[in-house]
């Protein structure tokens, strides 16, 4: 049932301010509509600044405290919004919670933009082989004279960033501490410190978790999420927030998926069922198979981003 | 737990709107979250009580208004309400769906005095 006005359908939206709701019906059919204002007994407030509310209750026109602001909706007879305090009014804010962290985020993508730097979100659960699977693709990157950077997420310690340094590309190291994830304006602060190299790549390895990072926005192009054959094969259907954002998905450690007796055919029929668009490329960061494939993914998506098409998207959004 | 996150900025909107507004103290906070939005709201109340504790949302109530689920089915063309990601069709059955709506987190409108 609608919580709004009892009409029959628990999938109700109200729309603020004039009393007219819409019902979306199990079929999707959409449905908006008033209710008829002399069955519902509706009756007027004069309201302190001057405005008149029209509304109704279902117990009809009692005694009631009248409303700072008519919301559109209706009360039982007796009704304070679980306060008592008459002074208490109502301030419409309509904010959405994540737009401090998209707008870091649009900043971050302009910036990127005009170094005309790739820039991929790695994200994957713990152990899933993030950081070797990284390693190894900055070997095969820099052995071609790209100039590469890596950002670093994880709760505590720069041994990940460590692991990477020791291949000869800088990378920074964020410490998260409780945080479960990067966000837009964590990276902005690690740019402060290592710039996005121009022209070039930059990776940004999250936090290993597979619920948090897929919320957040850091700017970046590409979103590739890595899952290995030591998993489990329902793991984008466990976790299909993470899957269904990505780019890519990366299935990694294909050299135990004898060992396992691991199906790689459910693992991907459960990712399309979560994400039809996304590539799913199988790989070993261990023995590098499936390594081609992979690079020539990452090229791709990177030459994408520098053509001119791309170019004038990226003004026209920063514009 | 991103969820700790979000009610940081939760509250954090809140007390921007507040110092706006002349606001003595916060008694409701409303939000409405999508039904595929990633949020776990008992998770949030609990980081919501920490978020606001020494603010002058400290004991604010948080209301919360859910919506449904929306896709667009790419076989049937239907646009049709979802519960989760892993929803099929329920006009034709296909997975070929594209969420277009549910994924919000907002705060609506706050209760002051």
């Amino acid at each position: 049932m609608c919580g709004t006005c009892g009409c029959g359908d628990e999938a109700a939206v109200h729309v603020e301010g004039d009393g007219e709701h819409v019902h979306v019906q199990a079929d999707g059919t959409v449905v908006r509509h008033r209710h008829d204002p002399i069955a519902d007994d509706q009756h007027e407030h004069l309201l302190p600044d001057g405005r008149v509310v029209r509304h109704s209750h279902p117990g009809g026109r009692e005694p009631h405290l009248a409303h700072g602001v008519f919301t559109g909706h209706e009360h039982p007879a007796e009704h304070h919004h679980g306060l008592s305090d008459s002074e208490v009014r109502r301030i419409a804010v309509e904010q959405d919670v994540m737009a401090r962290n998209d707008r870091a985020a649009d900043l971050n993508r302009t910036r990127f933009a005009v170094e005309g730097c790739f820039v991929l979100n790695l994200m994957s659960g713990p152990g899933a082989g993030k950081t070797t699977l990284l390693v190894r693709t900055l070997d095969a990157l820099k052995g071609r004279g790209k100039k590469l950077a890596v950002i670093e997420g994880d709760q505590q310690t720069s041994l990940d960033a460590d692991r990477i340094r020791a291949t000869g590309v800088p990378a920074v190291q964020v410490n998260t501490g409780k945080g479960c994830h990067l966000d837009a304006e964590m990276v902005m602060r690690a740019l402060a410190k290592l710039p996005p190299p121009t022209g070039g790549q930059l990776y940004i390895e999250n936090v290993g978790n597979l619920v948090c990072p897929a919320g957040f926005d850091l700017g970046e192009a590409k979103r590739a999420v890595v899952v290995s054959v030591t998993e489990g094969e329902d793991k984008p259907l466990k976790y299909p927030d993470m899957f269904a954002k990505a780019d890519v998905v990366l299935v990694n450690k294909v050299d135990l998926v004898q060992a396992l007796g691991f199906d790689l055919a459910t693992l991907k029929a459960n990712v399309r069922r979560v994400n039809p668009k996304a590539e799913v490329l199988d790989v070993s960061a261990r023995t590098g198979e499936g390594f081609d494939r992979w690079i020539a993914w990452l090229d791709a998506a990177a030459t994408q981003l520098a053509s001119p098409a791309a170019a004038a998207r990226v003004e026209a959004t920063a514009g | 737990m991103h969820e700790v996150a979000l009610a940081q900025s939760i509250v954090e909107i809140v007390r921007e709107q507040a110092r706006r507004d002349h606001v003595r103290s916060v008694k409701a906070v409303h939000l409405r979250i999508g039904a595929l939005a990633n949020v776990e709201p008992e998770a949030l109340s609990f980081g919501f009580d920490a978020a606001a504790k020494g603010t002058l949302v400290e004991g604010a109530a948080l209301a919360i208004e859910r919506t449904p689920g929306a896709a667009f089915c790419g076989a049937c063309g239907k646009d049709v309400a979802v519960e989760s990601r892993l929803d099929l069709c329920p006009s034709c059955g296909s997975a070929q769906l594209l969420i277009t709506g549910g994924e919000e987190l907002r705060v609506t409108e706050l209760e002051v005095t």
